[in-house]
């Protein structure tokens, strides 16, 4: 690779004589001084010349191969010798699973080692003489064509597609409507959404289950300056449509100071200063709820859309459309946060029907 | 029959190999095949081998992703987890999350198959749009390339939603995130949003059939046809035989290089070897997609630095520094903040896909090309791809907006700020730049060519003056600089024909006339040097 | 230092028995322990707080009133360096912490005279015992992980703040800070967010953010998922394999003329 001096007296022959046609003249064209001097003439490479350096390069080849014998031998071993679960320390990666590592390197090793020995021997020992190739237009020729032109139309003349119409036309007829049956099939891939983006769980009287702890929500557990998540009452983890409501359904509570909360509407729906708005971005649907309790400014994690819980969750800015929809609230007898009723307006990403 | 004869009276019996050869020639001719073929010429630059690298890691995927179908459960039913990583024990997750637990936790090498899987599926597609630059900026998709620049523009779309449905199989916190935002832009669509939704997820989002359904794309339906495509972009590859750069000997009607056999079958065998040996090595000491630190998906759960792969970071930004417009007209919505970038995603790769027969009718050229072209010869295409790069990495910046604003402390605003200018700026101002830097490297290459290359001395003469000595360029270099070819910008001759009546020109042929202006004028090339120029500067030597 | 650990267990033992057998005189100790701390920490206050806090802590158009803020929201702030705030900016980052831990309890003891509010807890209530790190996986991707990440490695909030990185962060403090929601973060309080619930967010971000938390996978590239992953195929896979083609394809040296 790294390229050795050799003795004047062992490089051959037409080496030199190459170098004296090409290399010593300028300009050999003196009518074009930019013409194509053709090929340069083949210069011999260490192994071509030097057999002990053919010979190193052999060895160094199969030195690559046996090396990833053994790296195969060691994958197989690591797999065999290494319990799964032990992690070890490596600087500077860390603390990481030992099966992992020994596996990954191993089985590198015995693959980069082949790759390696076959290139090494590619470019050491097999021939480096450059050859050219002509290339041909991949155009037809005139002829060709002709005959191709030819066939053809003693062809379409003979299946008399052109002449019988009736033939033709029902038969695009029949080819444009067949595959309507493949596209009815497509229809019980889902139900049609008729208007379930508009509802949720959320109905009169519901009560609002605090995520953490499972249990329904009192006004008085509610700071402010605290923020917490809640689902309806009656939806469990373990309920085969959890995925699915909570997408919808998922509501975020915070407490302002009443005389904070400047959209009159907002304030109307909230109780004494609780206010719950859906966690479901109205841009694309992740749940917002990177609340600011300073600014009262809640971001959404996934495209920055911000919204303003003192003014009715307002767009203030990023990439969402509308604000968030805010459930109206109140408390039971027993001093329980509910619903009174559901979202007034379809929560989450906005789409064509929802007006 | 004859040939088995010859052949056989010539050697005595023919060796076991030789025979299996001529038995499958017998059925298969692959004696014809093999004729042009076997010592296929390839032209060695290390930029040929993109291309490769490509080409393995598609076979890695394969050979690794068979390998994850044998545990991988593409199901969304709920199970209770009791594997045996700890901070997710009795949690409820989806079965595709649990089998993908089991596959990193409590299969014997399956997580160093699970990250080569996905480590190669990123080196895959950086490894395509490197490869397209490459394809690019030496024009070799000019004639007649065009078709396999499709094909491999195919491949790269397809490649990224094949990553986008495996990265969402695992139904984690963060790729359910992902499937999320998808369904919310879907939704955007006008009239068809919500019934495509339905669709596409049987139901409401999440609903329990998209695991299953993206299987199916994942490792069917979408590999299947790359396959296809790859297969027919390689049938094209050797059927147009490589391309090469200029260079003595090397001509617009011959291909120089190696042969297949041997080298090549040695260095594009062992590459392959190199590649995979690479990609296991990084799957064994670095992490990716950790899914047990992120959790089972949970639509009312989020994290913060929540992004796509790579190869969507783009769409990623769209998305993020869009202004949030929304029509409300006659009761019906239009959801333009979703729904223009949605638009706008497909149109960004378009732009560079369709570029090949925009330059094709302005030059109006016919002739097949197989010499590629330097990038500074070609300065408005040149001018164009790095706009494009720009305009494409801008919106990546967009797209990772919270990463750069905590790792630089910046304002998050800011940076939304900065993509949305740049998004129209930044490709304007790269484009300038670059089409200034390829005419000072024309201008440069001339004065070489011209005035010989600068030696280093310095020469004091007689009079006192100090000089650089310049020593004359060899003919291969003279050849190699002034291979390239320059059109002339295109003539639409007076606008008034000899009668004085205006002719009638079409928008079109005016709009050609005024891009080869663009193209070719003298503001946007360099004319290279002729040989008259030539032999007057080194005939009256003593120049410098 | 067998020496060291003996005296050492000795008169931690001397101190159980002696609070063990002097219940009464104890409680007096610390009425008297208790009023001193709220002296020293008033002074401490009026030196280094009341500039922007107020002479009484009512809160000034510089700093908040601290009435009611309670010893957690002193210690955790104080403890964690960002009081005495520096300069203003966006949010005030942590920092060096100036003050002892005797001088922040002072501190604490002074503020918390001024208005009921939470107390710092003890070792049992952020303690590993007792916890249930599943659950605290769940109670963190709902309540913490939308500003903090899956794993607390921090993240961006509007204009240039931050939720800040949980990586080696006492225990206690995180156990303050859902409780008494510094800055702009909001509050957990234990009507929301128990204390068990509290213990258990604690248990599990020790075990995916703590010092020996294992990343099976080999290096975790900052835990930032697909950004971090997507630079390092760019730049140290595509990076490798361009460097292999360009060894691959380079032609090997030619033997030379000496």
């Amino acid at each position: 690779m790294s390229s050795q001096d050799i003795p004047e007296e062992n490089l051959p022959a037409e080496h030199g004589a190459g170098h004296d046609e090409h290399g010593a003249v300028t300009v050999a064209d003196e009518k074009n001084p930019f013409a194509d001097p053709g090929l340069p003439p083949h210069e011999h490479r260490v192994q071509d010349i030097d057999e002990r350096a053919a010979r190193r390069s052999e060895r160094v080849v199969a030195m690559l191969f046996t090396v990833s014998m053994l790296a195969t031998v060691g994958f197989i071993a690591s797999y065999v010798a290494i319990p799964h679960d032990k992690a070890i320390y490596v600087f500077p990666i860390g603390h990481i699973n030992a099966l992992n590592f020994a596996l990954g390197l191993t089985l590198g090793l015995a693959l980069f080692a082949i790759g390696a020995g076959a290139v090494h021997w590619a470019r050491t020992l097999m021939s480096d003489v450059e050859i050219a190739d002509e290339r041909h237009p991949v155009e037809a020729s005139p002829e060709v064509k002709a005959k191709v032109m030819d066939d053809f139309r003693q062809g379409a003349k003979e299946s008399a597609l052109g002449r019988r119409k009736l033939i033709r036309n029902t038969m695009f007829g029949a080819m444009a409507l067949f595959p309507l049956s493949g596209v009815m099939l497509l229809r019980d891939l889902g139900p049609l959404p008729g208007t379930k983006l508009r509802h949720t769980l959320w109905s009169k009287g519901k009560l609002l289950v605090n995520m953490n702890t499972n249990e329904p929500l009192r006004a008085s557990d509610v700071s402010v300056g605290s923020l917490t998540f809640a689902k309806p009452e009656g939806l469990e983890e373990k309920d085969e449509d959890f995925q699915t409501q909570i997408a919808k359904s998922a509501l975020m509570i915070v407490r302002l100071q009443p005389d904070n909360i400047k959209d009159k509407r907002e304030l109307e729906w909230s109780h004494e200063g609780i206010v719950a708005f859906s966690k479901i971005c109205t841009h694309v649907g992740c749940p917002i709820s990177l609340y600011e309790q300073q600014t009262h400014h809640v971001l959404c994690p996934c495209h920055q859309s911000t919204f303003d819980l003192s003014d009715g969750a307002r767009v203030i800015f990023g990439p969402a459309g509308h604000a968030l929809p805010q459930l109206r609230i109140g408390v039971n007898d027993e001093g329980y946060l509910e619903a009174l009723g559901d979202f007034e307006e379809p929560v989450g990403p906005a789409f064509w029907e929802r007006g | 029959m004859s040939t088995n004869d010859t052949t056989a009276t010539r050697r005595g019996k023919a060796p076991a190999g030789e025979r299996v050869a001529d038995w499958a020639d017998g059925r298969l001719g692959i004696y014809s095949l093999a004729k042009t073929n076997m010592r296929k010429i390839f032209p060695d630059h290390w930029s040929f081998m993109l291309g490769e690298v490509c080409l393995y890691s598609f076979i890695i995927i394969i050979l690794t992703g068979v390998y994850l179908t044998l545990f991988f459960h593409p199901s969304m039913n709920e199970v209770e987890y009791h594997g045996s990583y700890i901070p997710l024990q009795g949690q409820m997750m989806s079965e595709a999350f649990n089998s993908t637990m089991h596959i990193s936790f409590d299969v014997r090498g399956g997580l160093l198959i699970r990250q080569i899987h996905h480590w190669a599926a990123l080196i895959f597609l950086a490894g395509m749009f490197v490869h397209m630059m490459r394809v690019f900026f030496t024009g070799a998709f000019r004639k007649p390339r065009e078709v396999n620049w499709l094909f491999g523009f195919l491949l790269l779309v397809l490649g990224m939603f094949t990553g986008f449905t495996g990265y969402s199989l695992p139904d984690d916190l963060l790729s359910g995130t992902g499937v999320r935002f998808m369904e919310g832009a879907i939704l955007s669509v006008p009239i068809v949003g919500t019934y495509l939704s339905m669709f596409l997820f049987g139901g409401e989002f999440p609903g329990g059939d998209f695991v299953a359904r993206f299987y199916s794309i994942h490792i069917l339906l979408l590999p299947g046809i790359m396959l296809g495509l790859l297969v027919g972009h390689l049938i094209l590859v050797f059927y147009h035989k490589h391309t090469q750069f200029a260079g003595p000997g090397r001509t617009n009607n011959n291909v120089v290089g190696m042969p297949l056999l041997p080298v090549y079958m040695a260095k594009a065998g062992g590459f392959f070897f190199l590649v995979f040996g690479v990609i296991a090595a990084i799957a064994a000491i670095a992490s990716i997609n950790p899914i047990w630190t992120m959790g089972p998906y949970r639509p009312d759960m989020v994290s913060t630095g929540a992004q796509p792969d790579w190869y969507m970071g783009f769409s990623e930004g769209l998305i993020r520094v869009m202004p949030g417009w929304e029509i409300n007209l006659w009761g019906h919505t239009l959801v333009l903040g979703v729904f223009i970038p949605l638009v706008i995603f497909p149109l960004v790769l378009v732009a560079i896909a369709v570029y090949p027969f925009v330059e094709a009718w302005v030059t109006g050229d016919r002739r097949e090309h197989h010499i590629l072209d330097r990038p500074r010869n070609a300065p408005t295409r040149t001018a164009f791809g790095a706009a494009w790069v720009s305009w494409y990495f801008v919106l990546m910046i967009g797209g990772g907006n919270d990463l750069w604003a905590t790792h630089f402390h910046l304002s998050i605003n800011s940076i939304t700020w900065f993509v949305r200018v740049g998004f129209f700026v930044v490709p304007v101002l790269v484009f300038l730049a670059t089409k200034r830097m390829c005419l000072g490297l024309q201008r440069r290459d001339r004065d070489k060519v011209l005035h010989g290359r600068e030696s280093g001395i310095i020469k004091r003469l007689p009079h006192g003056e100090f000089i650089e000595v310049h020593e004359p360029l060899s003919q291969d270099a003279l050849h190699t600089l002034t291979a390239h070819e320059q059109y002339k910008p295109l003539e639409i001759g007076p606008t008034t024909d000899d009668n004085g009546v205006e002719r009638k020109l079409k928008g079109s042929q005016k709009l050609r006339a005024k891009l080869s202006e663009a193209y070719f004028g003298d503001e946007s090339q360099i004319s290279k040097p002729t040989v008259e120029e030539y032999k007057e500067i080194t005939s009256g030597h003593g120049h410098h | 230092m067998a020496a060291l650990v003996v005296l050492l267990l000795a008169l931690a033992c001397t101190g159980g028995l002696y609070a063990a057998f002097a219940p009464a005189s104890k409680a007096q100790a610390d009425e008297t322990a208790q009023s001193l701390a709220i002296d020293e920490g008033k002074k401490l206050f009026s030196v280094g707080c009341a500039s922007c806090h107020g002479t009484g802590g009512q809160g000034t158009s510089d700093g908040p009133s601290l009435v009611g803020v309670g010893s957690a929201a002193v210690d955790f702030q104080v403890g964690t360096g960002r009081m005495p705030a520096q300069q203003p900016g966006a949010q005030i980052p942590r920092k060096k912490v100036i003050y002892t831990q005797a001088e922040i309890d002072q501190l604490a003891a002074y503020i918390s005279s001024l208005g009921a509010g939470p107390s710092v807890p003890t070792k049992e209530q952020y303690g590993p015992e007792g916890a249930d790190i599943a659950n605290g996986g769940e109670l963190f991707r709902t309540n913490c992980a939308q500003c903090h990440n899956f794993t607390g490695k921090g993240g961006a909030l509007t204009h240039g703040k931050f939720a800040p990185s949980l990586e080696g962060v006492d225990p206690k403090h995180i156990y303050e800070a859902m409780q008494t929601g510094p800055q702009n973060m909001p509050a957990f309080p234990d009507t929301t967010l128990s204390d068990q619930n509290k213990k258990d967010i604690i248990a599990y971000l020790h075990a995916v953010n703590g010092d020996d938390t294992e990343s099976p996978g080999g290096l975790e590239l900052g835990g930032l998922g697909p950004v971090s992953e997507g630079l390092f195929a760019w730049i140290f896979g595509l990076g490798a394999l361009i460097a292999v083609a360009v060894w691959v394809a380079a032609r090997t040296a030619k033997a030379k003329k000496s």
